[in-house]
């Protein structure tokens, strides 16, 4: 029987292999240079055209159209939310009447641009003011904020109808057969079942949904509601400083990014059960 | 050869006439609302309406092509090996799905304008200011904000597609680019073709942005016409009707083309 008597001594590192420079290398390298170039030009240009007066008037003004932005981000989403629970109930009912309510409604408001419903509330409701007027709803549809907020409540009611509809259907049928075999009423089980494992699917298309509406809500500018967007409208407007459209650029980034991290960090946390 | 431009030129706008679906010769408009507000010609804006359906359509189809091939290449650059072509694609999708496509507008409207005008003082061009077409500058946009969704469609769509497709291909002696075409593609429409309708549908809804830089699409002229007519409820409603239309109609068109790229599948 052999052995060995003498260690192997220590030897260097393989030298590195050099990678050869191919052509997805090469477009690579030029793509970022190209990135990092466009990155200093916009620094550049902010630094050099740097003005404290426009910052000192316009500042504010875009953190107050930061605050209409999301003011008007949150209060359709969960108006819509509570819209679209009877929504989606109507969608999956046997009832062929509300049933195909519900479809018409859901067609409408995602095969229309949200634009186009805008102006309908905003402008097509004038019309009806004499009614309005008489019932007592004008000051809700004369205000362009209103108008606003009740659009984009009622294409999102929509969309979360159909996510909500989809996440439902997706919960395995056992689970409704399994609270009906241990005596639990089916409204409790539908509420402590089958919605909870319903929200999780729906986790993910409800955040694509929140962000697609951050989004949206850029075009509530055009009725002449001073949010983000309209306040750089604005801005422009007055100053014809490229400048102005950068930064609205850069706070919308910043929202979406932010939402995209704490969606993804929300996900892991509420499905850390479902983890092997 | 201007002469033989000009009478293609007619002929192509004597075909857009026939097929018309809202004031041709068998439009909706041109039978069912002759004296109306929406009569075709010189006493209704069903005329107008008509060109806005146009352009918002030539719009979207106009898009669709560019924003597919830009989006695929960004696909192929987000799943490459290279570190540095991942990092770029990333950038450009991270930014173009986080903008909202409003901005995306004005910012390459505004700021194609800016350049264009910036390059030509350069070049030393003395004359009236640049104003570029709205059609391209629209065109640009959309195709951008497309094509970065695009991407992450086709991203998950690479995904979906087993590596024993490639080293089979690699067996077969077949080359990279052929592998691609022959095996991988059509594996990959099947499986994003989905996604991609999901994205058409958006697009054309997004087409309604354009009317805000002046393009004259339904919304548009819509506009025009409350403007006139102060019928604002009427004349939205149909705007959003035809984009509803639209939208039936390609969502026919598209099972035909699901059923298309299904057609060698293994029936079960």
């Amino acid at each position: 029987m052999s052995y060995a008597e003498k260690l192997i001594a220590p030897q260097a590192a393989p030298r590195a292999v050099a990678k050869p420079m191919t052509a997805a290398r090469l477009t690579g390298y030029i793509l970022v240079a190209f990135w990092a170039l466009l990155a200093a030009f916009l620094i550049l240009t902010v630094i050099k055209g740097w003005d404290p007066d426009k910052f000192t008037r316009y500042g504010p003004r875009y953190l107050h159209g930061l605050w209409i932005t999301l003011s008007i981000v949150a209060l359709s989403v969960v108006f819509g939310a509570v819209l679209s629970l009877p929504l989606a109930m109507a969608r999956m009912s046997g009832n062929r009447v509300l049933n195909g309510l519900a479809y018409c409604y859901i067609y409408f408001f995602r095969g229309t641009p949200l634009l186009a419903q805008l102006f309908l509330v905003y402008y097509g409701l004038g019309i009806f003011r004499p009614q309005m007027e008489a019932i007592g709803l004008w000051w809700f549809f004369r205000d362009a904020w209103y108008c606003g907020v009740f659009a984009m409540t009622i294409n999102t009611a929509a969309y979360q109808a159909e996510i909500l509809r989809g996440a439902i259907e997706s919960v395995p049928h056992g689970q409704h057969e399994a609270a009906a075999a241990l005596g639990i009423h089916k409204r409790i089980a539908f509420f402590k079942i089958v919605l909870p494992q319903a929200f999780i699917v729906a986790l993910r298309p409800y955040g694509n949904e929140i962000i697609l509406l951050i989004k949206g809500s850029a075009v509530v500018a055009i009725i002449t509601v001073l949010d983000l967007m309209g306040e750089t409208r604005y801005a422009f407007s007055r100053t014809f400083d490229y400048q102005t459209y950068l930064w609205a650029a850069i706070f919308y980034l910043a929202i979406v990014e932010a939402l995209r991290h704490l969606w993804n960090w929300i996900e892991r946390r509420l499905t850390r059960h479902l983890k092997r | 050869m201007g002469g033989l431009f000009s009478a293609l030129g007619s002929f192509w706008s004597l075909l857009v006439h026939i097929f018309d679906p809202l004031c041709g010769p068998v439009g909706i408009f041109t039978w069912l609302a002759p004296s109306t507000i929406l009569a075709c010609g010189d006493t209704g804006w069903g005329d107008e309406i008509a060109l806005g359906l146009q352009v918002t359509v030539s719009v979207a189809i106009v898009t669709l092509p560019i924003g597919l091939v830009i989006g695929f290449l960004v696909a192929l650059g987000q799943q490459s090996e290279e570190k540095s072509l991942r990092l770029a694609a990333g950038i450009y999708t991270t930014i173009f799905r986080g903008l909202p496509e409003l901005l995306t507008l004005f910012i390459i409207y505004y700021g194609m304008q800016i350049l264009i005008q910036y390059l030509l003082d350069i070049a030393g061009y003395e004359g009236p200011p640049v104003e570029i077409n709205a059609f391209v500058a629209g065109v640009i946009a959309l195709s951008v904000v497309f094509s970065a969704y695009c991407s992450e469609v086709l991203l998950s769509a690479f995904r979906a597609i087993p590596k024993g497709q490639y080293e089979a291909g690699d067996a077969l002696g077949l080359h990279r680019g052929r592998t691609l075409r022959l095996i991988v593609l059509p594996q990959l429409v099947r499986i994003a073709l989905p996604g991609l309708t999901n994205l058409w549908m958006v697009l054309l809804k997004d087409t309604s942005y354009v009317s805000i830089i002046s393009l004259s699409d339904i919304l548009r002229q819509t506009n025009v016409a409350v403007r006139v007519t102060k019928e604002p409820f009427f004349f939205y409603g149909i705007a959003c009707c035809l984009y509803l239309v639209l939208a039936i109609l390609s969502s026919f068109l598209l099972v035909y083309i699901d059923r298309w790229a299904k057609r060698s599948e293994v029936r079960r």
